[in-house]
């Protein structure tokens, strides 16, 4: 497995950028961080938009930068793909111009997509002759990215694609991103500030504060961390858990997801059988009830799964963050009142109420 | 007819003038232009100042450094033994400096206004730097580019205290139109200076008409 591995020191007036990156050059790594965190910053130094004075950065056996060396690349010779925020589509060029621009530039021998493939991934077929500015927003981004994938990119960075668009534009490109790299395999770095585009998207996630790397680890991990609970700010602390679809009830209009031998029931998914399903769950719509598994429970919440006490932390005066297991990490967010209730102790077996309608995310920012 | 063969051959001189100048001006100004737009260094508003200095400066001023540097004394002259004062390269030079800022200030505005945004996308691309200014920047910058070919040539059309002192209205080899309408004021021919003002005055405004009708019609669109 080819890795991708960074090592950038930039000092600006005021920001630096000090950041040490080591993993694997598959599938979805996000970096996440308040503005002015760096991670436009570091996303430029992995493109070569921005020239770290003591930088090393290689993708597998190639390398781009290495100060040491004396070796760096310019942008134009790195075998990647940007797609910036703005879209920056040329605007004396149609969208079909516009798409070939970098697939005219790429050497036959490198090509590993075709214009067919990447106009059918992204739903742009009839879009083609227009011109940028006379399409939206969300169409634009489109194209954006089908323009970087068709330099057939060892890496694709996208840096902040979905932030200038509405919410109703983000749903409608999502699902895009996630086919690129089912279908095309190729790595992708995202930057984004929006937690639920991350978990809709990502495998790893670098948190990324002042210019350092706060944290790196899969999403569901990073996410539920209570040491992280501050860093992430106003966001909400959860579990992400990749379920499989174990059956349909469509009687009763749900879902029911397997993970690990438990059983997720969620809204209707018109998914097949066995397919991958991620659920978001948040601290706060996940409540502890102690009791025996051999009693008979009744309760009108549809989703008990069974958990382990790992770790408590306080958050406020009245609210304590319990880090659950129950496979992977899950946060429950309750009272102290209930913690003094319940005498929670790490090890413990306990049982984790969670509401069905909280379990699958939609985007809200 | 009113114009003699020297008339026409003033109009001659003053075409060949003004292409060659413009032509000058965009292979000399195109890269200062550019150099100006996404330079961070400290000397470009000095630059900047220079290469506006022709618009304040009496074309006399302007016209007797020129002389004085073309001349068979002068730098060029002394190290080549080449004398371009009273010929007509030295009126493109002189023409030059005279009508630099009309088509570096269109296409230092133009270059700005693309802005690097863009560049980077086509460097992402795998568009060299030069390919990046050649089918990216210049095709967005196509208005500057019009706007400082039809300003630098009109402007050079109408000079006038450069060309009597670099070239001297020699007929033939450096008399332009503007020169000429100021002999025939002097031996009193206004029938001449007559035609020749009203021709010079109706390309002016056409020339000027042209530019904003180019500017108003195709609009470049910034997403």
């Amino acid at each position: 497995m080819n890795r991708l591995i960074a090592r950038f020191d930039v000092t600006y007036p005021n920001f630096q950028l000090h950041v040490e990156l080591d993993v694997p050059a598959t599938g979805i790594l996000a970096l996440f961080g308040p503005s002015g965190s760096g991670k436009t910053t570091l996303i430029r130094c992995l493109a070569g938009l921005e020239r770290a004075p003591h930088g090393f950065l290689c993708l597998g056996d190639e390398v781009w930068q290495d100060e040491t060396r004396n070796i760096y690349e310019p942008i134009h010779r790195r075998p990647i793909g940007y797609v910036f925020q703005d879209a920056r589509l040329f605007p004396h060029l149609s969208v079909r111009s516009n798409l070939v621009y970098g697939f005219n530039r790429t050497p036959v021998s490198q090509r590993t997509v075709s214009l067919e493939q990447v106009i059918d991934i992204l739903g742009i077929e009839h879009l083609l002759d227009r011109r940028p500015h006379k399409l939206s927003g969300g169409e634009q981004q489109r194209v954006t990215i089908g323009r970087a994938l068709l330099t057939s990119p060892r890496l694709l960075l996208l840096d902040e694609p979905l932030s200038s668009l509405d919410v109703d534009r983000k749903r409608e490109i999502l699902p895009f991103i996630r086919r690129l790299y089912k279908e095309i395999h190729v790595p992708i770095i995202y930057v984004s500030h929006s937690i639920n585009e991350i978990v809709q998207l990502a495998q790893l996630v670098a948190l990324l504060q002042e210019g350092r790397i706060a944290a790196i680890g899969p999403v569901g991990e990073v996410f539920s961390r209570l040491d992280l609970r501050k860093k992430l700010g106003r966001h909400p602390i959860g579990a992400v858990v990749d379920a499989v679809i174990a059956e349909h009830e469509p009687a009763f209009g749900l879902t029911r997801l397997d993970y690990k031998g438990q059983s997720l029931y969620v809204p209707f998914q018109s998914l097949e059988v066995g397919a991958e399903l991620r659920v978001h769950i948040l601290a706060s719509d996940v409540g502890l009830v102690l009791g025996d598994s051999s009693l008979l429970m009744l309760t009108s919440v549809l989703n008990v799964l069974r958990a382990v006490v790992v770790d408590m932390t306080e958050v406020d005066q009245s609210t304590v963050d319990v880090q659950l297991d129950i496979g992977c990490p899950l946060v429950a967010s309750i009272t102290k009142k209930s913690l003094d209730a319940l005498k929670l102790t790490p090890g413990q077996q306990v049982f984790a109420h969670i509401k069905a309608v909280a379990l699958i995310e939609e985007l809200t920012d | 007819m009113m114009l003699s063969e020297l008339d026409f051959s003033a109009l001659w001189v003053t075409l060949r003038l003004a292409s060659m100048t413009v032509l000058v001006l965009l292979i000399v100004g195109t890269p200062i232009a550019w150099w100006l737009a996404h330079t961070k260094s400290r000397f470009r508003t000095t630059i900047e100042a220079l290469v506006a200095l022709p618009i304040v400066l009496p074309p006399t001023v302007l016209g007797f450094y020129i002389l004085v540097a073309l001349g068979p004394y002068g730098p060029i002259g002394s190290l080549t033994g080449i004398t371009l004062a009273f010929t007509f390269w030295g009126l493109v030079v002189g023409s030059a400096f005279y009508s630099m800022p009309f088509v570096i200030q269109p296409l230092h505005a133009a270059f700005e206004a693309v802005g690097r945004a863009p560049l980077e996308a086509a460097w992402s691309l795998r568009a060299s730097p030069l390919d990046a200014f050649l089918t990216v920047a210049s095709p967005m910058a196509i208005r500057g580019y019009v706007s400082g070919i039809v300003l630098g040539f009109a402007h050079t059309m109408g000079e006038f205290g450069v060309v009597l002192m670099v070239g001297g209205s020699i007929p033939g080899k450096t008399r332009v139109l503007s020169t000429t309408v100021f002999d025939h004021v002097e031996v009193m021919e206004y029938t001449q200076a007559h035609i020749i003002s009203a021709v010079m005055l109706l390309f002016s405004f056409l020339v000027l008409l042209g530019v904003y009708i180019i500017n108003r019609r195709f609009p470049i669109h910034v997403s």
